[in-house]
């Protein structure tokens, strides 16, 4: 479903990314662990065509296409989603009125039939059920005055209505107690399908508590320096990344 | 060859057409009128056009209306139906009243029945039946002293939209002012007196209007009175021509535990300027002044305001948001005043424009002035193109780029519509809104 391979990337001319290579087939849950500034964000942003990165090197291949060729937007109605580890407020429009708009603009995008209010209203209580969330936010401002928690929540409730191929969660434990760790991991738990992969980006081990991944990463300086199973990433929370650093210094 | 203007002589026509006007049948008025009047025009005489030199006109220069000289007397043209039609905004339900250069329409639609001792109607008519105590309301807020082009609407006024309701009737009728102004060269002074007694309730539409493409001045004036323990819910809407010049002043005051709301929206105009003076004249009176600005082409509006917090226990509030794309221009200015004695007021003013072109601009000043030392009094601001980051969050769920900044400017008008609590007009508003920010959002896109 991706391929990444030999990817380079940065920002104002820094690169941050220094050669990621990282395969990931469909039904895949994949963790990517790494310490602060190994570029894991970096990947996540640049998987989702954040306009600040330049890429300087390699490939991304999504579903046999460049990746890398497509704008944000296309990105997302080809199926690539983004939780961002730090959601942004949009003034002045409520949650359901958003999640209407994004729906609507990636079934357009694919040549599907829009919804309307009724239905897109009918689809929405779908998924607040699925994910066991009452509809608190959805007529709030996008995440305006939202706990940290709750922006959180936000984003995994936008997978739900937006039902991507690949979901990509930038961090979303990072600042979360450990009932709200829970509860974003049995969303996505719920969301699990042959047809999806997951990249969980995190610093911490915690989430892989409620999460199975079927491939570890660790990332330091730009690369990925270790994969392997769930195991690794108990490893890493005995061991922490300073193993991993202090490796590479070796090297 | 550009013709040279003499600023400090630009008044004298003004002065003389009042001369003509005051010697006409058409002036006719009571006594306490023709003084106020006739001090005002002086006061006009004297100040003369306002200049760039002035701290309360440094942004917003009056060249463009210098170089015409505007006629008062220009004879109305009552706008029909279709031209009614095309304002937009209608209810069937609102008690209507259309205003032609000044001068309340004869021929307009009957109004549908009122609760008694309730009037909405014409201010001539209520001066020469002089059966309501209107010389302790009329051109008595002191506004003509505030702003020149007050005293000069003051002058001229003969006529105008009054709405007086008295104590403790609560109409759940909507009025719908329509100031029409039309004629290349009109100068018009309409003008609205609106009177809430002690635990009144009124909801209240101005909208000043013209032929789109025509050149004309509307200066109007409205004062709201709000009684004690009485509400209004007041929203402006200014779609005058986008050749016309709007020079606008607002005065509202609002007595012990009485409420007035006023949202006004800056659609129209090549330059608009409007003075709103808020006075909180009572104990636990509040004031709530917001705004919203949508503008494109070279238009340009300029906002005075002025919170009189004259009592203890006032709340103001006041938010005005602006959308800027094109050469156009916003200007904001807010003053606070806390005056000795007004204690535990609560003052908050916020001011966000956002711009949609590098050529856009917006200018924005707080002023407080605080002589009372147990009060609450916060502003802020902010300026600046769409956020990168907000655009790359819509983008990366799906919205492109010119829908993404269509949503996230439509947000921000939202912002303000949403305290609309008349709800034909705000379903009305978030139309016409979305229709005008496609316009200047889709602009950009294809500036590039």
């Amino acid at each position: 479903m991706l391929e990444i391979h030999d990817l380079h990337a940065g920002i104002d001319g820094t690169e941050i990314l220094k050669g990621i290579d990282l395969s990931v087939r469909p039904g895949e849950v994949h963790a990517i662990m790494g310490p602060n500034g190994s570029g894991k964000s970096t990947l996540a942003q640049v998987l989702a065509g954040h306009p600040a990165y330049d890429v300087t090197g390699g490939s991304v291949t999504y579903k046999g296409e460049d990746l890398l060729e497509m704008e944000p937007d296309e990105r997302a109605a080809a199926g690539v989603f983004l939780a961002f580890q730090y959601p942004v407020e949009i003034r002045g429009i409520t949650n359901a009125y958003f999640l209407q708009s994004a729906v609507n603009a990636q079934r357009k995008a694919r040549g599907e039939e829009e919804l309307d209010t009724i239905d897109f209203a009918t689809l929405l209580e779908e998924k607040l059920k699925a994910i066991d969330w009452d509809d608190g936010l959805v007529y709030r401002a996008v995440n305006e005055g939202f706990s940290g928690g709750e922006k959180k929540r936000n984003e995994i409730l936008q997978l739900a209505a937006l039902e991507p191929s690949l979901a990509i969660l930038d961090e979303t434990d990072s600042g979360l107690d450990i009932d709200a760790v829970k509860s974003v991991a049995e969303a996505v738990n719920r969301f699990r399908s042959p047809d999806r992969a997951f990249i969980v980006v995190t610093h911490y081990q915690r989430i892989l508590n409620y999460l199975t991944p079927d491939h570890v990463h660790v990332l330091a300086r730009g690369k990925v320096v270790r994969s392997g199973g769930k195991e690794l990433a108990l490893e890493l929370e005995e061991k922490g990344y300073d193993w991993i650093t202090a490796d590479l210094a070796a090297v | 060859m550009t013709q040279t203007i003499d600023r400090s002589r630009a008044h004298e026509p003004y002065v003389a057409a009042f001369d003509a006007f005051a010697g006409n049948g058409a002036a006719a008025a009571p006594d306490w009128l023709k003084e106020r009047r006739a001090a005002a025009i002086a006061r006009f005489a004297d100040h003369g056009f306002p200049t760039t030199r002035e701290e309360a006109w440094r942004f917003t220069d009056l060249k463009p209306l210098l170089e015409t000289t505007f006629d008062p007397a220009v004879a109305a043209a009552t706008p029909d139906a279709a031209a009614l039609a095309a304002l937009g905004f209608a209810d069937e339900r609102a008690a209507t009243l259309v205003v032609a250069n000044g001068r309340v329409a004869a021929d307009a639609a009957p109004l549908p029945e009122l609760p008694a001792g309730v009037v909405v109607g014409s201010l001539a008519a209520a001066l020469s039946d002089g059966s309501l105590p209107l010389d302790a309301v009329l051109a008595a807020s002191g506004i003509d002293a505030r702003t020149p082009f007050g005293a000069l609407n003051t002058a001229f006024l003969a006529d105008g939209a009054l709405v007086y309701v008295p104590r403790g009737v609560a109409l759940d009728v909507p009025i719908h002012v329509v100031f029409h102004s039309s004629g290349a060269h009109a100068l018009t002074a309409g003008r609205l007196l609106v009177v809430l007694e002690e635990g009144a309730t009124a909801t209240l539409v101005e909208t000043h209007t013209g032929p789109e493409g025509q050149r004309y001045w509307s200066n109007p004036v409205t004062e709201l009175v709000v009684g004690a323990n009485a509400r209004l819910d007041a929203y402006r809407l200014q779609r005058e021509s986008t050749a016309a010049y709007h020079t606008a002043a607002v005065h509202s005051r609002v007595d012990r535990d009485g409420v007035c709301s006023l949202i006004t929206m800056s659609f129209g105009a090549a330059l608009s300027r409007q003075d709103i003076v808020a006075v909180l004249a009572g104990p636990g009176a509040e004031s709530t002044v917001n705004g919203l600005s949508l503008l494109g082409g070279r238009q340009h509006v300029d906002y005075h305001t002025v919170l009189d917090h004259a009592e203890p226990h006032c709340n103001s509030w006041e938010y005005f948001n602006g959308v800027f794309g094109d050469r156009a221009r916003g200007v904001f200015t807010g003053r606070i005043i806390v005056r000795p004695g007004a204690q535990k007021t609560d003052a908050k003013q916020t001011n966000n424009n956002v711009l949609l072109s590098a050529q856009a601009r917006a200018d924005s000043q707080p002023q407080l002035e605080i002589y009372a030392d147990d009060v609450k009094c916060t502003h802020g601001a902010t300026l600046g193109p769409i956020d990168d980051a907000h655009l790359f969050y819509l983008q990366s769920r799906g919205l492109s780029d010119e829908d993404a900044r269509k949503l996230l400017t439509y947000g921000f008008a939202s912002e303000i519509i949403r305290g609309v609590t008349y709800e034909r007009l705000a379903a009305w508003l978030d139309g016409f809104v979305q229709t005008r920010l496609a316009a200047l959002t889709g602009g950009v896109t294809s500036e590039g």
